[in-house]
């Protein structure tokens, strides 16, 4: 009898804990794509993953901001072809964001340096103890940290180096501190560098500053069709430090997260101006002499597109593939994060977007493409999202990835005719 | 006559409108709780550290670190004194995770030190002792 307690509670127990398992795996969010498209859990629990990427043969490699079990970056794959990852294997001892494939190598960075490992005729990596460092000493002072990369077709290694500040004040993030005239940091941050992709050793001398005056772009994306960089702006926060120009609510919406085709030489702007999405103009700083209306005159590049603010741009996909349907063929794909620095405001973001293109440039509205990760109606904090999309890539199949870096879930977003 | 009745009319208009205004200025003052730190510190808290902490003292994975039982608001006062009054641009590690975005230096009375650290030592699931103007004068007059 009691054997038969024992057994029931037992069997009631495992039940239990397989719908969990069941429920981590695909059930607890809602994903809302258009009609036509579906999507899966393809891999949960991976860990903090930031960017990732596809090899030819569907396997992924994902950038970890956290360590597991003292690994890095992670490799998935899939055994049997039902479109699960079911094999992990973990290498790299070093946290970042950035991973990209190209030219038979995997390119992954930490917060500080840049590494490669070249792949064998599968994509795996050969020697992932014993990657090639190409660059090194990068500028890491926590603020901004992430080094995101992206290669051209000629050779070269773009990598942001995010601004260690906020608007370059005499005191970050201090009410009413003005900016720091010629704004330095600028000689070693804030802005996009490049350097050669098969060098060994580089460091800050060995490249050059391809772009300034860039905040902090955590997505970036090299656009085949016209062959150019294009990146997504983190725009500036707390403008409510200059509470005489900005109340709680204009705060909350000021400014735009933008979206840049970037030529060399290229300047976004930042400290010096932001962009008002509202008026459709650059704005000088209040740091810098602005008031919240003085037009910014000085150099800077228009944005392609002004996002509504603080949703945190994490990822940048220029779709190539011929599984979706023609409109969103050469299109880019936005994974935004979601934002924090809107209270008392509910936050907003969460979600991957999609901006047509044609010819180069944006062919119509941007709109939602992905929505739901976050799992609840109104976010009012960050931490109250289950899930935040943060890495792009597309499948060989022309399948969208997302991954999400607060559960390491990774959804696969695909079309049917 | 007819003056008669709009004087009227008038008359009750303006004796309503009076006592209308009578029940607003009640309804403003009646509310009044009374200042506790608690109610005071949620004031300042909500002012000058939500924007960053969150409503729910929760933070930003990566960026702001949450205030919910952690040794930095648990532990020494001295510590939390000096993060609030001279900022904090340091690596914070809470639990294996690490938060980038410094912290300004606030500028508040020794007052509103004492009530935003009470407050935040017993709200979000905390429960620590309290932080008393006496306190705060002696650690702030430490750190110069």
């Amino acid at each position: 009898m009691r054997l038969k307690k024992n057994f029931l509670l037992f069997a009631s127990l495992f039940m239990g804990m397989s719908c969990t398992i069941a429920q981590n795996k695909n059930n607890d969010v809602h994903i809302k794509v258009p009609t036509g498209f579906s999507n899966s859990v393809v891999a949960d629990g991976v860990g903090r993953a930031r960017h990732i990427a596809i090899t030819d043969k569907g396997d992924l490699y994902v950038k970890l901001n956290r360590l597991e079990g003292g690994k890095g970056i992670v490799y998935l794959h899939d055994s049997n072809g039902d479109g699960i990852y079911d094999q992990r294997k973990s290498f790299g001892d070093y946290v970042g964001t950035g991973i990209y494939l190209k030219n038979g190598y995997l390119y992954a960075s930490s917060n500080d340096d840049v590494y490669r490992y070249k792949l064998d005729a599968n994509g795996l990596v050969i020697h992932p103890d014993s990657p090639e460092r190409i660059v090194s000493g990068l500028i890491n002072r926590r603020q901004h940290e992430s080094k995101s990369i992206v290669l051209d077709n000629g050779g070269n290694i773009y990598v942001n180096i995010g601004a260690y500040s906020n608007s370059c004040q005499e005191k970050d993030r201090q009410t009413g501190s003005m900016g720091v005239p010629g704004c330095p940091l600028l000689d070693s941050a804030g802005g996009i560098w490049k350097f050669k992709a098969d060098q060994m050793n580089q460091t800050y001398k060995d490249g050059e500053r391809y772009a300034t005056g860039f905040r902090n772009v955590v997505g970036l994306d090299w656009n085949q069709k016209d062959n150019s960089l294009y990146v997504m702006q983190h725009g500036r926060d707390q403008l409510t430090m200059f509470p005489q120009y900005y109340d709680e609510k204009t705060s909350a919406n000021l400014p735009a997260e933008t979206f840049y085709k970037v030529p060399k030489g290229g300047n976004g702007g930042w400290p010096y101006s932001y962009y008002d999405q509202n008026v459709k103009k650059k704005i000088i700083s209040p740091e810098y002499g602005g008031d919240g209306k003085k037009e910014y005159t000085g150099t800077a590049l228009d944005p392609l597109v002004g996002f509504p603010a603080h949703m945190a741009p994490n990822g940048l996909l220029f779709y190539t593939g011929n599984q979706f349907p023609e409109k969103y063929k050469n299109g880019a794909f936005i994974a935004f994060h979601g934002s924090w620095n809107r209270s008392p405001e509910l936050q907003e973001g969460y979600y991957v977007a999609f901006v047509p293109f044609k010819d180069g440039k944006p062919s119509g509205d941007w709109e939602i493409f992905a929505d739901g990760f976050a799992g609840v109606e109104e976010i009012k904090t960050p931490g109250m999202a289950k899930h935040r999309p943060c890495g792009l890539a597309q499948g060989p199949d022309g399948s969208l990835y997302v991954s999400d870096d607060s559960k390491g879930t990774i959804y696969k977003i695909s079309y049917h005719k | 006559m007819k003056y008669f009745i709009l004087s009227i009319l008038l008359g009750v208009l303006i004796i309503s409108f009076s006592s209308f205004r009578d029940v607003i200025e009640i309804k403003k003052s009646a509310p009044q709780q009374k200042s506790t730190p608690m109610t005071r510190g949620k004031v300042v808290y909500t002012q000058y550290c939500m924007p960053c902490h969150q409503v729910d003292g929760s933070g930003v994975p990566n960026l702001n670190p949450p205030l919910i039982n952690t040794s930095y608001v648990l532990g020494s006062k001295a510590t939390l004194v000096q993060i609030l009054v001279k900022g904090f641009n340091k690596g914070v590690e809470i639990d294996g995770d690490f938060y980038s975005n410094p912290m300004p230096a606030q500028a508040l009375s020794d007052q509103q030190v004492s009530d935003v650290l009470t407050f935040v030592r017993n709200s979000f699931g905390n429960k620590a002792t309290a932080v008393t103007v006496a306190e705060v004068k002696a650690l702030k007059s430490k750190l110069k």
